[in-house]
């Protein structure tokens, strides 16, 4: 199979779509239009290929784990989008999106943001572009990630703080959309993952296409011609997974999306809609929507893009829970064995591989490392000690 | 079977009145039905019940903080809709709520669950045009008349689909953002009311930053009526009861009567 163009409604199979109130109607369409036009236009990607040649400083290289392969028995390689600008996958997206918005004249980026990430990644692009920007956070992931906040902040950017429901990336995105909803003239929202409405979970996805693009490119050298036998990819909204898997989804590698067990909405698999799309998503009985609980403040979603449910739901990729204590002690194995600190959500890529060492005996297996871990560092200093 | 909305809403406009929709969210306070009640006895036409959800993001933050408050209470749609059923409340309802509360109960037996409780209308503000089909089916075979907002942003070619698709009213959204009172009426809100008028014989009500019964005459004055929303929900917080409710209900009828 390809990963296809979902068309003016946005459908991956049965999910995705555009539920969003009449007034953000317009400016979907008009997004959808002129990413359609930008991205069939060769001087568009010409410019976005230079900043993420010259300024985010792609491509990523791919590392082979030599000390952590044996000791899991396991060949493993990591696709290094932590060593970017920012410091995860997130710079991709953001300079796409940063282009276009210029492009279609808007002078404003609004964001959401979970553990600062894409928060950093989108101040970074304002900075870069001149454009005021404001991001959304969870006042919890506030507090959790205080140094990404501050970063923020020295960048230009406006810090809004998310007071409603669970106060973390759910709410974030709630009141990034109800600001949208107010100012969708001047301001374009810059959405973090591979999720919302139309044309967003195809565009970020293509944004990040270059990862598993560059990927593919790079294990054919290093694997004589083949392709690694299982991709790997934490998932919260799942842009990095969405990316990574691009480049291999018409092969025969393995395809797999590691979830938070607090926040495991394709492992549950019951549709719902909420911010944009219709796809598995964390509720109870009657379709309130759950909050997810996570160590990483990225992962914590209740909801995933709706092509991960699509791809789960044909069984072209299976998706894994793995517990925060099992995150925990991923993070020191890459740490200890290997000299690379990972993003506590990519951590989660790294705690299934190590779990199912016995499965993989022997195998060679591709990790998307989405991002790095000094944000996470404070964190980790108060669990471990 | 209820009353019609649209039934009701040309009556008052035939009479040469302006039709009045409050919004009242379900379950907040025990005595909830009693406003609803009050509202309709202070002269409203229909009444708006908003079933909560976790994640309003067309409403702003009075609208949230009821919600919050009454899911806190251990509300839900089928506990307002019991409370609904045979309450005689002598005005049509509709029930507001968002696109996840139907679909996750299934289109097709939210739909009937709603006629079965005697709600003749359903708004869900997220629920576009474009994916609004499943649901509409289940809707009209179920006889629930589907209200669609219509927004200042819309070009012109697609107000007239909008029209033509929504049922006991055309929803007419007053100013580009989320519910909550705001202190002056929004241009937008006479320019929308007009562009509706000018395509649609269904009676055309503006909603959203109408928050004070002059702001109701003022867009009046080219809509056939209002939705009133944050206003009440705030005298609900406040805790003016349902006679806090019928009083203020009262101010906007008789405005909307002494025009």
């Amino acid at each position: 199979m390809t990963m296809t163009d979902p068309g003016p409604e946005g459908r991956f199979g049965e999910f995705g779509g555009t539920f969003v109130p009449e007034t953000l109607v317009p400016a979907c369409r008009e997004l959808d239009g002129a990413f359609r036009d930008a991205w069939a236009d060769p001087g568009f990607r010409a410019e976005l290929n230079r900043l993420l040649t010259d300024y985010a400083g792609r491509p990523s290289p791919v590392t082979e784990c030599f000390n952590l392969s044996q000791e899991l028995g396991v060949r493993v390689l990591l696709k290094r989008e932590d060593l970017n600008h920012t410091g995860s996958h997130k710079i991709n997206n953001v300079l796409g999106q940063a282009l276009l918005a210029k492009r279609m004249g808007k002078t404003r980026l609004v964001a959401e943001t979970g553990a600062g990430q894409h928060g950093v990644a989108t101040a970074t692009a304002a900075a870069l572009f001149g454009m005021d920007c404001i991001v959304y956070m969870g006042e919890v992931d506030i507090v959790r990630q205080e140094l990404n906040v501050f970063r923020m902040k020295l960048l230009g950017t406006e810090v809004r703080t998310a007071r409603s429901g669970s106060r973390t990336l759910k709410d974030a995105v709630n009141e990034a959309m109800r600001y949208w909803v107010s100012v969708v003239d001047t301001t374009h929202y810059c959405l973090g993952s591979a999720m919302g409405p139309h044309p967003y979970p195809w565009m970020v996805r293509e944004f990040h296409r270059v990862i598993g693009d560059e990927a593919r490119e790079q294990c054919r050298k290093l694997l004589g011609g083949g392709v690694p036998d299982v991709v790997v990819a934490c998932v919260g909204g799942g842009s990095n997974a969405i990316g990574i898997f691009s480049g291999f989804v018409d092969t025969d590698a393995e395809l797999v999306g590691v979830e938070p067990a607090g926040g495991a909405a394709v492992t549950r698999a019951v549709p719902g809609i909420v911010h944009g799309s219709k796809s598995y998503l964390l509720q109870d009985e009657w379709g309130q929507v759950l909050e997810a609980e996570s160590i990483s403040a990225g992962l914590d979603y209740p909801g995933v893009g709706p092509e991960h449910s699509h791809l789960a739901s044909i069984g072209r990729a299976r998706y894994i829970p793995v517990t925060d204590a099992e995150v925990v002690e991923a993070f020191q194995l890459l740490t200890r064995t290997e000299g690379i600190i990972p993003a506590l959500e990519s951590a989660h890529a790294i705690a299934w591989v190590s779990r199912a060492r016995d499965e993989l005996a022997g195998k060679t297996v591709l990790v998307n490392l989405s991002g790095r871990g000094d944000k996470d560092v404070t964190q980790m200093m108060d669990i471990l000690t | 079977m209820s009353e019609s909305l649209e039934t009701a809403l040309r009556a008052r406009r035939g009479s040469g009145g302006k039709c009045l929709v409050p919004y009242i969210t379900g379950g907040l306070g025990d005595d909830w039905i009693e406003m609803v009640r009050a509202a309709a006895a202070a002269g409203a036409d229909a009444i708006e019940i908003g079933v909560p959800f976790s994640d309003p993001v067309m409403d702003g933050p009075t609208i949230q903080l009821a919600n919050d408050r009454a899911l806190a209470a251990g509300v839900t749609p089928q506990s307002v809709l019991d409370t609904l059923r045979g309450a005689d409340i002598g005005v049509p309802t509709a029930v507001m709520t968002y696109v996840n509360l139907a679909f996750h109960n299934g289109y097709r037996r939210f739909a009937s669950n709603l006629a079965e409780a005697g709600v003749s209308g359903c708004i869900l503000p997220d629920m576009p045009l474009e994916e609004i089909g499943p649901w509409a089916a289940a809707a009209d075979a179920a006889g629930v008349e589907t209200v669609l907002l219509a927004a200042p942003t819309a070009p012109d070619e697609r107000l007239p689909r909008i029209c033509e698709r929504s049922h006991g009213f055309v929803y007419g959204v007053g100013l580009v953002g989320i519910t909550g009172v705001r202190s002056e009426l929004a241009h937008s809100a006479k320019v929308m009311a007009a562009r509706l008028k000018a395509i649609t014989d269904k009676p055309v009500l503006v909603g959203v930053g109408v928050g004070s019964p002059a702001q109701a005459v003022e867009v009046s004055e080219v809509s056939d009526g209002v939705v009133i929303g944050s206003v009440i929900v705030q005298r609900m917080l406040d805790g003016g009861g349902p006679e806090g409710v019928g009083d203020l209900v009262s101010e906007f009828r008789t405005a909307l009567d002494s025009r």
